[in-house]
């Protein structure tokens, strides 16, 4: 068994209101910002995980996203980095 | 009758909804730890207000997963009635019992208010002591209570009329200033396509005393009682 790090942000769908990212946006723009366009607020979730290939613990991380980790409904969610332990 | 209500780590209302049923309603009442694995022969399951596992992951997410759901759901396939109040609003629709999701507020505030709800289907098994359009005053106390759902699954509520109480103005109109929380549409609460699991943010259990400022709750707990009874 190998193990790997991997890390999966879950952002709010786009389309759905997202207040949270808007108040940032707003004193984002407070701060002089003006270039920021929109700001989702989502999480960052990093998992250990064995498993005997890296396709396989990701794909692993990948139903835990469905099954828990991301609302369906409300959320998306992707894989963004795999590194190797 | 036998009710029983389920305390999750974090429950917080379970003790609300116990004195309902048994102070003011004079009916049986038993908590169902969340750790069980079986229903204790109850009628009705409450899944109650509160912040279970802390709200972790998202409201209602990993409380989804405990082993009473397994029988709550269990339950509800059966056709048994599931009344899901506040924090169980937002683990039944985790659990698939109820469609669409319960986010943040869209004033970001947790709001603990009085609100006006219009009862929008009265011929359900938890109104039918309601007169259809009456408004109810029921307090909310909630961060998380902005129903959303696909536009698709919102028709389809609507059609199948299970959209059950909207947040009305003072006249018992939908009222973007009435709204508490952002609400698609205005939804406060809906039952499943069987009519025998209602999700409502708003707290019936805690309006059901006069000395607590209105008893308009009263309504939910007797209806179900009338037709568990029948």
């Amino acid at each position: 068994m190998k193990r790997f790090r991997i890390g999966v942000h879950v952002v709010p769908r786009r389309g759905i209101l997202d207040p949270q990212g808007q108040a940032v946006a707003e004193a984002l723009h407070t701060l002089g910002f003006g270039g920021v366009e929109t700001v989702h607020v989502g999480r960052h979730i990093v998992v250990d995980v064995a498993a005997a290939k890296r396709n396989m613990a990701e794909e692993s991380v990948r139903d835990m996203c469905r099954r828990l980790l991301a609302n369906p409904v409300t959320e998306d969610f992707e894989i963004a980095t795999v590194e190797a332990l | 009758m036998k009710f029983g209500i389920v305390t999750f780590p974090g429950s917080n209302c379970d003790y609300d909804a116990f004195h309902a049923v048994v102070d003011e309603l004079g009916e049986e009442a038993v908590y169902l730890w969340h750790k069980n694995h079986d229903l204790a022969g109850v009628d009705v399951v409450v899944l109650p207000g509160g912040f279970s596992y802390g709200d972790y992951l998202r409201a209602g997410a990993i409380a989804r997963f405990s082993p009473i759901m397994t029988e709550v759901i269990a339950h509800a396939e059966r056709g048994g009635p599931v009344l899901a109040v506040c924090n169980g609003f937002q683990i039944a629709c985790e659990a698939g019992l109820l469609p669409g999701a319960l986010l943040r507020n869209s004033n970001l505030r947790f709001q603990s208010d009085w609100v006006r709800l219009r009862v929008e289907n009265a011929d359900t098994m938890f109104t039918e002591k309601y007169e259809a359009g009456s408004v109810l005053r029921i307090p909310i106390a909630h961060g998380e209570g902005r129903y959303t759902a696909g536009e698709d699954v919102l028709d389809r509520l609507e059609g199948e009329g299970q959209v059950i109480f909207r947040y009305v103005n003072a006249s018992g109109d939908v009222d973007p200033a009435a709204n508490p929380n952002g609400s698609m549409r205005g939804i406060a609460g809906i039952v499943n396509g069987g009519g025998n699991v209602l999700g409502m943010m708003p707290h019936p259990e805690r309006a059901v005393d006069p000395l607590l400022g209105s008893t308009d709750g009263r309504g939910v707990f007797e209806s179900v009682l009338a037709r568990v009874a029948a």
